[in-house]
């Protein structure tokens, strides 16, 4: 078989399927149980990080707070 | 030793383009390679003077804002620009004369057209886009930008690609592929700053100190990564001579026009869409203070979108030599992408829910829910447009600039205005911009000349569509062209104006970006300082 008409017939099949599958899969993956609270938590990530959070790591440094940055504040 | 080393190199290129302008077949390359002897030549000097000069220490406990100011300021610049040869060529179509016939063949509207859309899509759009995407992969990462000096040779390596092309296309240098007429040096070039871009933009998110990755992150990185593969693959063309700009595609014919509109398309799709849409999924949840409407919508808004916007691009190519069922294929995919797109307009709009009432009060805000409801309208427009029966009558016309038009200047353009109102006080360190009065009067400013632009549009699209469809008893058609062009003059008049107010609403921002910057009250507004 000729290159295209083999592509072409594998593109109108298996990779339509497979892309199908995926794309509803992602659909699926979005509502799996438990998202809910990770979801919550990532919707959160641009109202942290205002500054770099530094990760040296000492028992008192000021800027390790930068994590818990919270909206109200 | 790594400064002889860039000696080396900078000389080298000095040198090779002092050779191009020598033997450049024509006067476009010659002014591209005298230009790039004259960069490479300043470089040289400057990392001469400095070669032994201490090293600064560059202080990385903070993140990397440096290029984003850069590209803040470079997104003002070249949106006025931009707007203001849009409105001159606006002028141009109203009145032949302004095409000035002793600045021939420089000024006349074949050439300042590309200039244009080049300067308004990539040089204020991609400007825009390269500097929020630096900031916002910062600060939803936790990281400080990868790759050190390299997101400045992204900054500059941009702007050097874009006043490559906008000089280009002044001399005469172009491949007619619309928004891909850059020749290919111009495109190879390009190619490398995007793959540092991109180079940059996966490090940090690598880097990264947040477990996730947020929404706008995939909506940025799949706007970098589509682009990357659709700028390689529409510029597939073999130089004429390695001393000259002109250059041959290798597709022709309907394979080309299907390459160039596969390219056309979801340069709208992933440029002026997946990318902009990014920028919303971080500033409009920031500017109102709270977190997306929903999460899970966002995450099929994202997967959606990719998934169709690729297959659209056929509804460029109704009735032409394209086979039947592709522009079938084409239109089917455009209404469907109906969907995702207002999922997404949802979305940004139900983020403020329960702080509606800051559109009252906060101008930027009032901004961006414009440009989500232009993004609203586009969207819904080009599906219809989109349908064979419907583009037998809107294709060739108005329309379709009217159309992009008020996806350009509503979407792209508001959304952006925003974002430059929301970064120019905190890149800064002010607590707010100079003159919030201004950023009103920049609000109806755009938006009125929008709807002039767009209604008279719609009305001259559709009235050439009519005129150029309408036959006599004896099958006859009843019009020539100059009837329709003739017919539309009050309309391009109108559109004219429209612009002329887009344009005062972008240099009053200019003058307020200014002012915040430079001038005025010097009020440092607490950043950086931790919450308790």
């Amino acid at each position: 078989m000729e290159t295209y008409s083999f592509l072409r017939e594998l593109a109108d099949s298996w990779v339509l399927l497979a892309l199908t599958v995926f794309f509803l899969g992602t659909i699926v993956w979005a509502f799996r149980p438990g998202s809910r609270d990770t979801h919550r938590d990532t919707a959160d990530i641009p109202f942290r990080n205002d500054t770099l959070p530094c990760d040296k790591g000492c028992p008192d440094c000021a800027c390790k707070q930068t994590f818990k940055f919270d909206l109200e504040a | 030793m790594s400064n002889y080393l860039k000696l080396l190199a900078l000389g080298l290129v000095a040198f090779v383009a002092a050779l191009a302008a020598n033997w450049a077949r024509d006067l476009a390359y010659q002014i591209h390679a005298l230009l790039i002897m004259a960069v490479a030549g300043g470089m040289f000097i400057w990392v001469l003077r400095s070669t032994d000069d201490p090293q600064p220490k560059v202080d990385t406990s903070g993140y990397m804002d440096g290029v984003v100011r850069a590209g803040v300021i470079a997104t003002g610049f070249w949106g006025v620009i931009g707007f203001l040869v849009g409105v001159v060529i606006a002028f141009q179509l109203a009145f032949p004369v302004l095409n000035l016939d002793w600045a021939q063949p420089y000024a006349n509207f074949g050439r300042l057209r590309p200039l244009h859309t080049s300067a308004v899509i990539f040089a204020f759009g991609g400007n825009a886009l390269i500097m929020s995407s630096f900031y916002i992969v910062q600060r939803t990462c936790g990281a400080r930008l990868w790759g050190g000096n390299l997101a400045w040779f992204v900054f500059w390596g941009y702007n050097l690609f874009i006043v490559l092309a906008a000089t280009g296309y002044l001399l005469g240098a172009t491949q007619s592929k619309e928004y891909a007429e850059p020749e290919w040096y111009v495109d190879i070039w390009l190619t490398i700053v995007w793959l540092a871009f991109l180079a940059v933009y996966m490090g940090t998110i690598f880097t990264r100190k947040e477990r996730h990755i947020y929404v706008a992150n995939w909506f940025l990185l799949s706007f970098i990564i589509t682009v990357a593969m659709l700028h390689v693959v529409n510029n597939i063309s073999i130089p004429v001579s390695i001393w000259g700009s002109k250059s041959v595609q290798v597709f022709a014919g309907v394979q080309d026009a299907m390459t160039q509109w596969w390219y056309g398309h979801n340069a709208v799709g992933f440029f002026l869409t997946a990318g902009f849409l990014g920028m919303m999924y971080y500033f409009v949840p920031k500017q109102a203070g709270r977190p997306v409407f929903s999460y899970k919508l966002s995450i099929i808004h994202f997967w959606a979108l990719i998934f169709l916007y690729i297959w659209a691009g056929p509804h460029h190519l109704h009735y032409t030599a394209l086979p039947d069922w592709a522009s079938t294929l084409g239109m089917v995919f455009s209404i469907i992408l109906w969907m995702p797109s207002w999922g997404g307009m949802i979305n940004g709009l139900m983020t403020l829910q329960g702080a509606w009432d800051k559109l009252r009060t906060d101008p930027i805000i009032r901004m961006m829910v414009i440009s989500l409801a232009f993004y609203g309208m586009s969207t819904f427009e080009g599906p219809m447009m989109s349908i064979k029966a419907v583009n037998s009558l809107s294709h060739y016309t108005d329309w379709t600039i009217g159309h992009v038009h008020s996806g350009a200047l509503g979407w792209n353009g508001m959304i952006t205005f925003g974002a430059l109102y929301f970064l120019t006080p905190k890149l800064w360190g002010r607590a707010q911009m100079y003159s919030l009065p201004a950023i009103n009067w920049h609000f109806w400013l755009a938006t009125i000349g929008i709807v002039l632009y767009a209604s008279s549009m719609w009305v001259t699209g559709i009235m050439e569509g009519l005129m150029w469809r309408e036959v006599d008893a004896q099958g006859f058609l009843v019009n020539s062209f100059a009837d329709t062009v003739s017919a539309k003059f009050p309309m391009y008049v109108v559109r004219g104006l429209g612009g002329v107010l887009y344009l005062a609403g972008a240099l009053i921002m200019a003058w307020n970006m200014w002012m915040t910057i430079w001038g005025g009250a010097k009020v440092t507004a607490p950043v950086g300082v931790p919450a308790e």
